[in-house]
Parts: C-alpha cells; structure tokens; sequence
C-alpha cells in the first residue's frame, strides 16, 4: 500500500509533463511569432499569398454558412416569436444572434477546418521532408518566413469574412422574412439595425481577431511538431483542427462572458 | 597534412532525444581539404551528425567548433552566419515545392546576409550552378516535375551556388539507380577539386567512399579518373563509420579494410 501511493506521485508528474511541455511550446512560438511582427525581414510577399489563401479561398464557404445560417435562424425565431405574436421582430433575433455568435464562430469554425488544417499539412509535409532544416541551414528563420505571414494573413482576413458572412446572413433572413414569413422589407432592415449597439459591433469583430490568432498559431504549432513522415502529416492536421474547434468554443465561452459583464 | 586548420570539430559531442542517444560522445576534427566518408546503419545517427555541424541539433553536452568558432553557445542570428559558409545537401533534397529549381538555386544567394550577391548577378550564378550540375534549362520547373537525381542535382547547385568552404551531404546515392548515382558521385568529386572544398559524405555504399579516395575530376577531359597514377594525389580521404551513436573507427581506406569488428566489416566491399 505504502509502495503504491508512494508510487503514484512520480506517475502524476510524468502524465503531466507532456501536456505542460506542449503548453510551454505553443506559447514559445507564439511568442517568437509575435517578436517577429517587429523584426526584419519582413515577408510580405507571402503575407499576400496567405491573405488570398485565407480570404479569397473561404469566401465561398463563409458566404454559404453565413447564408443558411441567416436563413435558418428566421425561420425558428419567427416560430418562437409567433407564440407571443412578436413575428414582427424577427430581425432583430437575426441580427443579434448572427453578429454576436453565430457570424464568428461558424466562419471561424469554416476558416478553422479549411486553414488550419491546410497550415498543419504544409508545414508539416515542410517539416518531414527537411524543408524546414534546409530554410534554417539556408538563412532563414522559419517562424518569420512561414507562422508570421499566416498568423497576420489570418488576423486581418476572419475579422473581414466574418463581417462578409453577417451581411449575407441577413440577406438570407429578409428572404424568409420577406418571402416566407410575409414581414415587410422596411420593417425588417428597420428592426436589424436598431437593435445593434457599439458593443455588438465591437464584439463580432473582436471574437473572430482573436479565433483568427488562435487558428494561425495552432495549425502552424501541430506543422511544425509533425515527425514520423506522411502519417504523421495526417495526424497534425487532424489534431490541428480537433484543437482550434475546441478552442473556438473555449474562447467563445470567455469573451461572450466579458462582453455580457461590460454591457451590464 | 597535420598542419592545414581545422575546419570542423567535435569534442565528445553527445546528442539525445527524449532520453535516447542518438550521437554519443563523438570526436573528431575535419582539416581543410579533407574528403569524410561517414558510413553506419540506418539510425545510427548520420544525419544527426550533420545536423549538429550545422547547429540545426544542438548537443546535450559535448562542444563543435565550425571555422575555428564555437556553435554550442550561439544563437540562430549568429549561427545563420556560420551557416553560409556551410553547404548541406539534405537526404530527400528538401527543395522548396512551393518554389521553381531557378528560385530554389537562389534561395540561399538572397536570404544568407553574409553572401554578398548584387541582385542582378542573381541570375547568372543561378544559370552558372545549374550548368555545374548539368541542369540547364529546368529553371521554371518545380521540384515536383523532375526525376529523383534531378531532383538531387538541384539540391547540390543549391547546396554550392555560394561556393562555401564545407560540404556536407546526407546519403547523396540514396535511392538512385547505379547510373544516376555515379553521375552524382562525379558532380561530388568535381564540386571538391574544383572549388577545393572540405566534404563531409554520409554513404552506406562502399562504392561512393571508394569513389571519394581513389578518384579525381580530370577538367580538360570532364570525367573521373583514377588518382594515384599521376603526380597529384586525390585529397586524403577519412573514414568514419557510426554504430548506434558511438564512432566506432576513424582512419583511412586501407585501416577500414583491414579492420576485424564485424559491424565495419558489412560496410566493406572488395574494391573493384
Ligand atoms: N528530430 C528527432 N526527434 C527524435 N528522434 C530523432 C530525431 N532525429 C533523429 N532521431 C533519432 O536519432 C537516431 C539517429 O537518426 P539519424 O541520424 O536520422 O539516423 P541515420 O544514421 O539513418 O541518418 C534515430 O534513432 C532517430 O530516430
Ligand atoms: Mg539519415
């Protein structure tokens, strides 16, 4: 008895060490790949090329999710609505629920499963082929020259499809209010905008600023740590999406809390 | 030959990963002009070995001294440097696949801030490497639309086009058919007589150590020929053969050959 519980401490550590570790190697590239903003060479060149990657690239699914999404919502807030015969305000639940919520975290999610998941898979082939050895032994650093660019790529393209997929939601809801649910277009367009404040808008760009950080920095941590040839591609990029969805919900759950606290 | 300077050190250098040693105490000294012809089983840590030279590994205990500098201590600004006046030629090529052979080939003429190179000579070095290579005209193609020795071919402009002082190639025959891979040896051995450059060869074939010793590159003629039947010598030529981490030989062709320990033994081949 004795022996085993005087065992089992080191086993607690040894368990431990491996997620503290990989803790402590995220935020050390995060921190190199913050560093870098303000370090030269600067290689804009491929922030152009990941902006295109990022932005153009999930333009498609972004508006589509924004869409039904939009679409979606008018139809089951219309339906609850209707018990207190508020049908009327059905843009107003449209539009809170797709700027606060909805807009951020389905483009997030689309941009986490298109990009991250594309970041793991090429610097991870990157890292099993000694590309990454060869930029280093070659004069280049490749947090600068890979992370950097996608980390900024990403940051300045989420918050831009996110605002994309908002609209577009909204268009999706004034057709089924317009065409399904019979509630006039001025009445419609009236009650999305009003109900919007300054903290709505703040907050439904400063949830996908921060997704996006999150996004970049996992799907380039997951490639870099790839060992263990085209195999281990695969599962970098499938660990790289599993975390940044989680860590979407995560963020979500703790930036709506502040927002919540500093409207009241 | 004990008094040219030595180029690249390793005092009891040991590296480990995740508790597991894959280079254990290893000591040696490269002069300059000096061919090393590193043999050893599949992990037995050849590549680490190379790795480390370059500063891209860094030793758990041990100390390496590149150009007279010593690498454990530095940081990557500093070691990019050193790196410069290193070529490395990596096991798979490692060429960018994002990158054209021509963009690839100037990758390290325009990001190594210690090689001098006007942008528009860019060019022409580029066109000059891939000619030493006999690659001309592959310049818009991207890695992924050559042969694998093509493909070999590129990496080394790439490895050379700075003309550094060291070389360093990993398993540069891996993989090849015989052919291929003598024509590779023979760009090796005209890389080092021409540029004079000190080489560092990882092999598991007996041919391309053999090659290394015994054989020169003629200029006038552009082939290989034998080296002991004129007055100038091929540069002497060590080799070095690893077994799980340990060196366990260190000394010329003919020491190799009459080495008893069976493990050296597999790696000797009868010459031809
Ligand atoms: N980055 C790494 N992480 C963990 N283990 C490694 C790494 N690089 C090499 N090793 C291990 O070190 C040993 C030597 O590897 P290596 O030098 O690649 O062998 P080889 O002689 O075939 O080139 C192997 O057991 C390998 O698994
Ligand atoms: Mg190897």
């Amino acid at each position: 008895m004795v022996a085993s519980s005087y065992g089992d401490r080191p086993k607690l550590l040894e368990l431990l060490k491996e997620p503290v570790s990989e803790f402590q190697d995220f935020f050390l590239l995060a921190g190199r790949a913050y560093r870098n903003l303000l370090r030269r060479p600067h290689y804009w060149d491929d922030v152009f090329l990941q902006m295109d990657s990022i932005g153009v690239g999930s333009l498609v699914i972004v508006t589509l999710t924004g869409f039904f999404s939009g679409a979606v919502m008018a139809l089951q807030m219309a339906r609850a609505l209707q018990t207190y015969g508020q049908v009327g305000r059905t843009g107003m639940l449209v539009s809170i629920s797709l700027v606060r919520e909805l807009g951020p975290v389905l483009s997030a999610l689309m941009v986490a499963a298109r990009n991250a998941s594309g970041m793991a898979s090429e610097l991870g082939s990157m890292k099993v082929t000694e590309q990454i050895d060869a930029m280093r032994a070659l004069g280049t650093d490749p947090v600068q020259k890979l992370v950097t660019p996608r980390l900024i790529a990403t940051a300045s393209m989420l918050p831009l499809l996110t605002t994309i997929a908002d609209f577009v939601g909204m268009f999706g809801g004034w057709l089924i209010a317009r065409f399904y649910l019979g509630i006039g277009s001025v009445q419609y367009w009236n009650s999305v905008w009003k109900i919007l404040v300054w903290n709505d808008v703040l907050q439904g760009l400063l949830k996908p600023f921060i997704f996006a950080n999150m996004i970049a920095l996992v799907g380039c941590y997951y490639g870099l740590r790839t060992t263990g040839g085209t195999q281990g591609v695969g599962r970098s990029t499938t660990q790289a999406v599993v975390a940044s969805g989680i860590m979407i919900f995560v963020l979500d759950l703790m930036l709506t809390q502040c927002f919540v606290y500093s409207a009241s | 030959m004990a008094d040219l300077p030595v180029i690249l050190r390793f005092d009891r250098v040991t590296v480990s990963f995740d508790g597991v040693a894959a280079l254990e105490a290893v000591s040696f000294e490269a002069r300059e002009g000096e061919s090393r012809v590193i043999m050893g089983a599949a992990g037995s840590g050849k590549t680490v070995l190379l790795k480390t030279a370059l500063g891209l590994v860094k030793p758990d205990s041990g100390k390496v001294f590149a150009f007279g500098k010593d690498l454990t201590g530095m940081r990557e600004k500093e070691l990019f440097e050193i790196r410069s006046r290193m070529g490395m030629l990596f096991q798979e090529s490692a060429l960018f696949d994002s990158l054209t052979i021509e963009e690839n080939v100037a990758y390290p003429l325009l990001n190594q801030k210690a090689v001098h190179c006007p942008k528009r000579e860019v060019h022409a070095r580029v066109e000059q490497a891939l000619e030493f290579v006999e690659l001309a005209g592959t310049l818009a193609k991207f890695p992924s639309e050559l042969s694998g020795g093509m493909r070999r071919r590129a990496a080394i402009a790439r490895a050379v086009v700075t003309e550094p002082p060291l070389v360093l190639y990993d398993s540069p025959t891996a993989g090849l058919d015989p052919i291929t891979a003598y024509t590779i040896m023979a760009l090796l051995i005209k890389e080092r007589d021409v540029s004079h450059t000190t080489t560092l060869m990882v092999t598991y074939r007996y041919q391309d150590g053999n090659l290394m010793a015994h054989f020169r590159y003629n200029s006038k003629q552009g082939g290989l020929e034998p080296a002991h039947n004129g007055a100038v010598q091929a540069p002497e030529t060590v080799f070095m053969v690893l077994h799980e981490g340990r060196l366990i030989f260190e000394g010329s062709q003919d020491r190799l050959e009459a080495s008893a320990d069976p493990y050296v033994r597999k790696f000797v081949k009868p010459r031809n």
